[in-house]
């Protein structure tokens, strides 16, 4: 009598099996089933703006090092990393044929000195000349016209001399000259630093101006960042940064936004700004890339929420705020400052304590059946 | 009055039941087939919704950006923004690369995006959207990525910081978004090794090495390593304005190539995955045939099995509609015994698919009323041959 009674139970047990595993399937799995949601209250807490970018290690202040004139390197008496003194040498152009020509402009000197001798006798000679000449002519010895032709004479003696003496200056002023591009062909260190690149080697041509060498001031690192234009606002000089350069990632280094560029570049549409390190680290490397976070404000009482639960729905921004019964409702809200952990400040359309749908499984409507969880499906934690 | 069809099965009803079993489990294949079809189509057509888009703006003469190739500047969207009717542009790109994760390759598409526009990704399942301007990502919950994660896209590694669910590619693959700067660079970023000797191959170049010149091959270095272009612009049309009007407009001043989301839609479902979407469907027609075919020779041979006893049933006078009616309601029992199972292994087997499986309630009953239809037709061939008994068989041998 027992194996009838077990068979009677087990058919109603599988029929009640199925349907309930159908009926579970169909409203809780399939596309019928609840949207599941996790939900955050709105809370008032402290919220801290910041701004975050990158750019390049730089040197503030460099030096490219080249000679004034076209020329030859003799000389490169530097490498690059070297520290060097203001006033240094650094490197020396050929002078190719300057010496002789500064011999030359002192010969030159020299035979005008000697033209200027030759002025003043011939002058002396005119002088006494035209003395004797125009005594003859008072008492009419000599006709006029030679009186007047001795003074003439006399005249162009004196100008000769003048002649000479400015020749003589101007040749002087010659020498000098070449003298002084002499001393150009010795390259030295306007400040003190450490020399960042090497151009050129001994026996290269350059033209002026092109560099030989280019000398930086450690000290004067900083970094060149770039701030998207949309997170711009509210950046000033002064603030604090925080800087981490892609070589050494987990270690956070001290900054001050010390100048903001009056020009955006405007084709990546980003601002420009000049981060300075307090204090400047060593054996830093010009080019480098550094991620650069600025704190730009900060609010010790705002109402805040996640930013993912920021929705959009029929082209308005705003979020799903749940109703007491369990209802969906869209708030559109307007927002304030965000900070880079993803808390948004809320400006109006939600109260504190309002309860709001952070993530959820599908996108939603105000009809969405939903499911309170407290992490969705397929998250791992 | 008792029915018939109720005792018989309780008479053998595990072998009913082991019956519905595998009958079940055999549409439930169908059904699974038929949603890895719809599946691809919603795969096709998820990529359009999450891109909160009315308009697409692509380079002129190309399908872009899913089905080709299409590459733009990226200022053209100041131009596209001016344009009456626009309410929003902003710039995206599309790429799909292998990254790698614990060791393994992911195929994912990268999306480049800007956050708050159109193309951002939509909402999330898990963290946070992304805050900083650079070296942040969000990622579909399918590429296998855990918050925190960090994964490398060319020369830089972005933190996970958030899941999103449902924004794949046409073709399935997970999407990874990332900030359009990070995104543009890396979209065109040769290795060090190529960057490096494309240097001293344009240093070789006396046209752009020339002594006489300095800073000249400088300059041409510094043109050739920057990008500024985009794949596509994403337009949002102003409420009221149509977006066919917009899109005309855009592609006859702008002289690129606008579509709509209808425009959009087709190229995506009708050119985009139409081979693969054929083949499937192929399969499903011939699948559902099989499966007509095997429920209705499961029903015919039952009833054959029973034909001892129909005989005795007409022997002592039942009537012949009785009889009928008795192997139409078993094979329907049979049939809607295999849908409830069938229905309940496809919707539990589906998630564990690695691609999207979209089970639609409409394929459902579709399904159901495809069923019971088949069953009707099938009993019809077994009520012959049980009307055709002779009774004396009951007594015969």
């Amino acid at each position: 009598m027992k194996i009838p009674s077990l068979k009677k139970l087990l058919l109603p047990l599988i029929v009640l099996l199925i349907l309930g595993g159908f009926g579970w399937v169909v409203t809780q799995q399939g596309p019928l089933a609840p949207v599941q949601v996790t939900v955050a209250p709105v809370v008032r807490q402290a919220i801290a703006a910041s701004v975050f970018g990158i750019g390049t290690v730089e040197a503030r202040y460099s030096y490219r090092i080249g000679p004034t004139a076209a020329g030859r390197i003799k000389q490169v008496l530097v490498d690059v990393g070297d520290s060097v003194q203001a006033g240094q040498t650094l490197a020396v152009m050929e002078g190719v044929d300057l010496d002789a020509r500064i011999q030359a402009a002192g010969l030159a000197a020299e035979r005008a000195t000697a033209s200027i001798a030759t002025a003043v006798a011939t002058l002396k000679l005119t002088q006494t000349e035209n003395r004797r000449t125009t005594s003859l002519a008072a008492r009419a010895l000599v006709s006029q016209s030679s009186a007047d032709t001795s003074q003439q004479q006399a005249a162009i003696a004196l100008a000769a001399l003048d002649v000479a003496k400015k020749e003589q200056q101007r040749l002087q002023a010659e020498q000098k000259a070449l003298r002084q591009q002499q001393a150009n062909l010795t390259l030295t260190a306007p400040v003190a630093g450490m020399i960042t690149t090497r151009d050129a080697e001994s026996g290269t041509t350059l033209v002026a101006g092109q560099p030989v060498l280019t000398l930086a001031d450690p000290q004067s690192y900083w970094v060149k960042a770039r701030i998207d234009q949309s997170q711009a606002l509210g950046l000033q000089v002064g603030q604090v940064a925080s800087i981490t350069l892609r070589s050494a990632p987990q270690q956070v280094l001290t900054g001050k936004l010390t100048r903001i560029e009056p020009v955006s570049d405007s084709i990546t549409e980003e601002r420009l700004v000049g981060i300075a390190f307090t204090p400047v680290p060593a054996s830093l490397s010009s080019g480098e890339l550094a991620e650069v976070t600025l704190q730009t404000g900060q609010k010790s009482d705002a109402l805040v929420i996640p930013n993912a639960a920021i929705q959009q729905h029929d082209g308005q921004t705003g979020v799903w705020k749940l109703n007491g019964d369990s209802t969906l409702q869209f708030t559109p809200i307007q927002t304030g400052i965000q900070s880079l952990d993803g808390q948004v400040e809320i400006l109006s359309g939600l109260q504190a304590d309002d309860n709001i749908v952070v993530y959820t499984s599908k996108a939603l409507s105000a009809a969405s059946k939903i499911k309170v969880v407290q992490q969705l499906a397929g998250v791992k934690p | 009055m008792i029915s018939l069809a109720a005792r018989d099965i309780a008479h053998s009803w595990s072998k009913y039941v082991f019956t519905g079993v595998g009958l079940g489990l055999l549409i439930g294949v169908t059904f699974s087939m038929a949603g890895i079809y719809r599946g691809m189509v919603d795969d096709a057509q998820v990529l359009l919704r999450n891109s909160h888009a009315d308009v697409w703006v692509v380079q002129k003469d190309t399908q872009g950006p899913y089905a080709e190739s299409s590459s733009l500047p990226d200022d053209i969207y100041r131009g596209v923004l001016g344009m009456p009717g626009v309410e929003q542009a902003a710039n995206v790109t599309y790429f799909t690369m292998q990254v790698q994760h614990r060791g393994k390759d992911t195929r994912v598409m990268v999306v480049g995006f800007e956050p708050g526009q159109p193309g951002a990704p939509p909402s999330l399942i898990a963290g946070r959207h992304v805050t900083r301007s650079h070296y942040e990502a969000v990622a579909d919950v399918k590429a296998g990525f855990k918050l925190g994660e960090k994964i490398r896209i060319r020369r830089n590694d972005y933190t996970i910081v958030g899941l999103s669910q449902r924004t794949v590619s046409t073709g399935g693959d997970p999407m990874v978004f990332i900030p359009l700067a990070d995104a543009q660079a890396a979209q065109f970023q040769k290795d060090n090794d190529a960057i490096v000797s494309g240097r001293e191959r344009t240093a070789a170049n006396p046209a752009f090495n020339r002594p006489n010149v300095p800073g000249l091959l400088e300059a041409v270095q510094a043109s050739q390593t920057t990008s500024h272009n985009v794949n596509a612009v994403l337009v949002r049309v102003r409420p009221g304005w149509d977006a066919t009007q917009v899109a005309a407009d855009i592609q006859r001043w702008k002289h690129l190539q606008a579509y709509t989301y209808a425009d959009m839609e087709e190229i995506a479902v009708q050119k985009l995955i139409a081979t693969s979407a054929k083949q499937i469907g192929l399969f499903l027609v011939i699948l559902t045939i099989v499966s007509t075919a095997i429920v209705s020779f499961i029903i015919y041979t039952m009833t054959l099995g029973k034909i001892r006893e129909i005989a005795v049933l007409k022997l002592i006078g039942t009537r012949n509609s009785t009889i009928a009616w008795m192997i139409l309601q078993e094979s329907i029992g049979l049939g809607l015994v295999g849908f409830i199972i069938g229905k309940t292994v496809a919707t539990l087997w589906v998630p564990v698919f690695p691609k999207y499986v979209l089970l639609l309630p409409l394929d459902a009953v579709l399904g159901l009323l495809v069923i019971v239809l088949v069953c009707t037709v099938a009993s019809v061939m077994a009520i012959r041959a049980a009307l055709k008994v002779d009774p004396a068989e009951a007594i015969g041998g």
